[in-house]
Parts: structure tokens; sequence; C-alpha cells
């Protein structure tokens, strides 16, 4: 599903440069649920960013699906991320003076698929994540945890392969965590593959595989038990 | 290729952001407002100039007899010149083809009157292509014509204002009118734009004159328009051959300044185009300035459009969104607002210069107003200027990545 080897990544900071990642080799399967952990500055959330296309590695190979990702041209990148990809972000990321179902619509738009199609589509995940009677509100209308489930939603919406999540929780409380950490473990269960960055322990928990990074490297990488986030709910 | 999904959201861009757009497009249509009033206001004060020296055609050329003032040929000074219907023919046919209108005036002062109702009044005896040469409207009836020459018809054609001083609130049209004691018909009612002591006038056929006072064939002025295909320096050349033949005619010193006197207009009226010439640079420029202040105006606002949506777009492109498709939605957005506010702004400087042009009239400012060609032009302008201002921040925040763009909390 996703193969990564030797991963380079450097940052200019003024005149010298910050190595962030120092070689990563990295390989996913379809299906698997993987939480890279790491104290701020280990380079999780540059690690996360380049699998998104959102930034560019230095050096090293990236495979997504069988297709080598490098030297993309901005157009081609656009059409990657809107097939093979869905973000989840700590903040949320929607765009506030579009409504929840505008807001889960806009992949779709972005694939050219006519509107009534699109909002039946978007309606449909919606739906799924409970937030159906909620379609025509605004952002700033709806809780933390409302917003996430949009932005879920929004990510699923134009059913990728591969599910990126910048620390979903973040930005919400315990309970909230739990809920929204519940419904991404059902979307596992459902097959998704689904990558997060997290550096709390029980939402890594919550995962099956745990990979720790510092100071740009892999320090461990291994399956874990899974926590499921029901039974706090 | 027409998207609605484009232009949807980019009503719902706009819409939404209700504050940003009235802001970009108040500058716009404060631009083509203050535009519109000053060009407006420049084009009246054209009008007024233009219109003080339009009253008569401005190709005309007067020639008058005086006293001569130098003795010539064994000649005295003092002698008197008079014109005679043969001075006449002699302009006419000499210079037929150099010559568009051309008639002989008389001038009498009459006592006119009808039923109760009498005045005074000048009287000028023309030729039919005196019409012309004065600019005179018909209001009602016709002019004098050739038949009236031929047969010294006693008819008249009167100034509106004579029909209101005499006729009082009946038409004059058709009645007779009685001059020193001789009944004319009034077969004419004409307005003219000089002003009431042109419309205090009454015209007569010149034959009628010469045969009714003084049974002579004298004449007191010749009035001809010159070709208007001449250009001004040649009018300047005919002129000048034309009172030195009238000179020797009358054997008049060529530099006897009274004896026959030929006044060009074509001298006034290069100096009046010179001087609407100066003031079309003036308003040009001004126009001009308003309109770059307009569209530092627009670049301004869009920048902080941009700067604003860069979070948006860091979105936008994070769930696909192709370069292309942000330039557009940023591009075709300011081209619409700047589009709408723009003729927004024209309609209201069309409105308020509509409202207050009765009241300018006595600061010499007559009929202030704008081509639509110029507004259009200047409205496409700013419309321009506002793609440019829009495309290279849009261009740059279409390049910027989307990870930066997301970070920019």
């Amino acid at each position: 599903m996703l193969n990564i080897s030797q991963l380079h990544k450097s940052y200019p900071i003024g005149d010298s440069s910050l190595h962030v990642l120092k070689g990563i080799d990295l390989s996913v399967e379809e299906g698997e649920m993987v939480a890279i952990m790491g104290s701020s500055g280990s380079g999780k959330s540059t690690l996360l960013n380049i699998i998104g296309m959102l930034d560019e590695a230095d050096e090293g190979d990236y495979v997504l699906d069988g297709l080598p990702i490098k030297d993309l041209t901005e157009k081609k990148a656009a059409v990657y991320r809107n097939k093979f990809l869905g973000f989840i972000f700590q903040s949320f990321n929607l765009i506030n003076y579009k409504n929840a179902l505008e807001n889960v619509a806009l992949p779709l738009y972005y694939q050219g698929m006519k509107r009534k199609q699109r909002q039946e589509l978007a309606m449909f995940h919606l739906e799924k994540v409970g937030l159906a009677d909620w379609a025509e509100h605004l952002p700033k209308e709806l809780s933390g945890g409302q917003n996430q489930r949009v932005a879920i939603a929004r990510a699923l919406a134009a059913n990728p392969k591969l599910l990126l999540a910048d620390e979903p929780t973040g930005a919400l409380d315990t309970k909230t965590s739990h809920e929204i950490m519940a419904f991404i473990q059902q979307l596992n269960d459902e097959g998704k593959t689904i990558l997060m960055v997290t550096h709390e322990e029980d939402i890594a928990n919550m995962c099956k595989r745990i990979v720790r990074l510092r100071d740009g490297v892999i320090m461990e990488d291994k399956k874990v038990e899974q926590v499921r986030a029901e039974q706090y709910v | 290729m027409f998207d609605i999904d484009l232009w949807r959201e980019i009503f719902q861009s706009i819409n939404k952001n209700r504050t940003r757009s009235l802001l970009s497009g108040f500058t716009v249509a404060f631009a083509i407002l203050l535009f519109t009033i000053l060009f407006g206001i420049a084009n009246g004060l054209k009008n007024t100039f233009a219109e003080a020296f339009v009253d008569d055609a401005n190709n005309s050329i007067f020639i008058r007899s005086g006293r001569t003032t130098k003795a010539h040929k064994g000649l005295q000074a003092g002698r008197r010149i008079q014109f005679k219907n043969e001075d006449f023919d002699y302009v006419k046919d000499d210079f037929g083809n150099k010559v568009e209108f051309i008639t002989a005036r008389i001038y009498k002062n009459v006592q006119a009157s009808f039923r109760n109702e009498q005045n005074s009044y000048r009287l000028r005896a023309v030729h039919p292509d005196h019409q012309y040469l004065e600019k005179t409207n018909i209001k009602e009836g016709r002019y004098i014509n050739q038949n009236d020459l031929q047969n010294r018809t006693k008819v008249v054609i009167i100034g509106r204002l004579v029909e209101e001083d005499l006729f009082l609130k009946t038409a004059a049209l058709g009645k007779y009118i009685n001059l020193n004691g001789i009944q004319y018909k009034v077969v004419g009612v004409f307005t003219d734009d000089g002003g009431d002591n042109e419309e205090r006038l009454i015209y007569i056929p010149i034959t009628t004159a010469q045969h009714l006072y003084g049974n002579n064939d004298y004449i007191d002025q010749i009035n001809l328009t010159y070709n208007p295909e001449m250009d001004y320096d040649q009018a300047l050349a005919f002129s000048s051959l034309l009172t030195k033949k009238m000179k020797d005619r009358f054997s008049v010193a060529r530099n006897d300044q009274r004896a026959i006197r030929v006044r060009n207009m074509a001298e006034g009226t290069k100096a009046v185009g010179q001087m609407t010439g100066g003031l079309t640079v003036i308003i040009l420029v001004i126009g001009f300035g308003t309109l770059i202040a307009g569209i530092v105006g627009i670049s301004n606002i869009m920048i902080f459009i941009v700067k604003e949506r860069t979070k948006e777009i860091g979105i936008r492109k994070a769930l696909g969104a192709s370069p292309r498709s942000i330039v557009s939605i940023i591009l075709i957005e300011s081209i619409l607002i700047t589009a709408i506010a723009g003729y927004v702004g024209l309609l209201i400087g069309v409105g308020v210069l509509e409202i207050v042009a009765p009241y300018l009239e006595e600061y010499f400012i007559k009929e202030p107003g704008v081509s639509n060609s110029l507004v259009i032009g200047a409205t496409l302008t700013l419309i321009t200027a506002g793609a440019i201002a829009g495309y290279l921040p849009a261009k740059k925040a279409s390049r910027i990545k989307p990870i930066v763009a997301l970070r920019n909390d």
C-alpha cells in the first residue's frame, strides 16, 4: 500500500539547515491503523506531510499504491491528493463560510462531480458521521467534536485509499476525543488504511501499530493490542 | 466554457464575505464616480466655450464697407463705398467653388404693428442662403425662397419674440403684419440659439426691400461661408484674396483698413479650438489620475484579500484544487466585483450630473455629461487593472505549498 525508503528532509534555517528526517524506512499494508509518535521536533508531522503530498522529500523513495510519488507537478499532486488521500487536521480546517454539507462536498467538486450527485454523496457521508441534521450549519455553529466529524466526512467523501490524521484529537476534550477515535476505529474496521500523528499514549494505543520517531529516525516500530474506544464512550 | 459550479463558488464567496466585497467594490465605484463627475463637469465647460461661438456658422466671412481713409488713384479720402447687386454677383460668380452659402444684407429699423400691438424692430433683407449662415431654425412655416426674390413678394419671417410681442398668444403664421405702413404676410416664424436679440428680428426678401425702400440695388453687407473642405490656411488665403479683389474693384488703397473690411471667423474658431484642445488635455490628465488612484486601490485590496484567504486556499489545495482553479476563482471574483461596482459608480455619477446640471449653468458649465464610449472604456480599464492586480497575488497564492498555507493560523 505504502512504501517509504531512505527518506530525508531538511529545512533551511537562516544559513544552516535543520535535518528533520534522517533516512526513514516505513511500509504500511492495506487495512492497517498506524500511530506515528514522537516529541515535538521529532519529525512526525513532516513525515505525515510528505506522505500526504503536502510537502516534498529531499531524498528517498515514496511509493503509494504502486505509484512513485516524485517530482510531481502541482496539478498532478492535486489530482493524487484528491483521489488517494483524505486529510483530518487538528484544527479541522473547514472553510468557515461554507456549511457542513458544502464542506463535505468540496473534494467531490474538485473531482468534477455534478452538483446533485455530490450533494447526495456528501449527505450520505454526513449521515454516516451522524450529522445529517446539521448539514445546513456553518462550522462556527458546531462544537469541536461536530466539526471534526464534518472534517472526517469530508476526508471520506472522495473514498480515498489512505486516511491521514494530524493530531485529530488535539483540540478536543477527552470524552469527545474518545468519540472521534471510536469513529476512526470503526472506519478502520471497515477496511480503511489510517495513518495518524499523535503525542498522546492512550490515543496511540487505540491504533494497531505504533511507530516512534526521535530526532528524525525511527526508534521503535511495533504492533500493539488495540484498545477499543467504545468502552470509554 | 461556462462552469456553473465555478460561478456558484464565486457568488458564495462574494455573498459570504460581504464586508470584504463591499470594501473593494467601494474603491472601484468611488473611482468611477469621481471620474464621471470630473469628466462631466469638464465637458460642461467645453460645451459653454463651444456654444459661445456656434451661434453663427463658424466658417463665415463678412464683407462690410465704409468710407475711404486714404486717397488712391486720384480719388479723395472720405469717399463712401456702397455695395450693389453687381458686387454680390461678382463674389458669387468669381469665387463660386470656394463659397458654400452666400447672402447680401440690408439693415433697416421698422415700426411693426398687428392690430393694437406695435413695436420697433430691426429688419434684415436677405437672400435664402442667409438661413444657413445665421443658423436660423424655422419653427413654423418656411424661410425666404427663390420665388420671393423673383416676384419681390411681400412676405416676412419673424422671430419667436416678435410673434410673442405682437400676436400675443395667437399664431402669426398666415396673418398680415404692418411694417412702416406696408402690409406683409407672415410666412415663417423662427428661433435662434443666439439669444433674445436674435429672436427680435424680421427677415424679408432682399429684392422686396430694394424695391420698396429706395428703389435701388444697394446692399449693406455680403455674408458668405467658405467651402468647409478648406483648411484653416486655405480659408485665410481665400479671405485675403477676397479683400484684395474687392479693394481693387472699388479702387481702394490696399492698406486702407476702413473702406472695405473682411472678417473671417476662422481666426476665432481656431483660438476656440486650441482652448478646448487644452481643456481636453487637462481633463484627460485628471481623469487618468483618478483612474490610477482607483487601480492602486484595487491592487491593495486584492493583495489583502489573497493574504486573508491563504488558509482557505491551502485547504482547497489539500482537497485537490488545481492551481488553475485557485487562480480563476480569485480572478473572476475580483473582475466581477470591479465590473459591478464600476457600473454602480457610473450610474451614480451620471445621476449626480443629471441632478446638478441645472444649477451649474450659472457657473459656465452647460450640459455636463460623459460619452458612453468613454465611460465603458474607463470601466474596461478598471476591470483589466483589477484582473492584473488580482492575477499576480492569485498566482502567488496558487504556488503556495498547502502545508505552508495550512500552518498559517
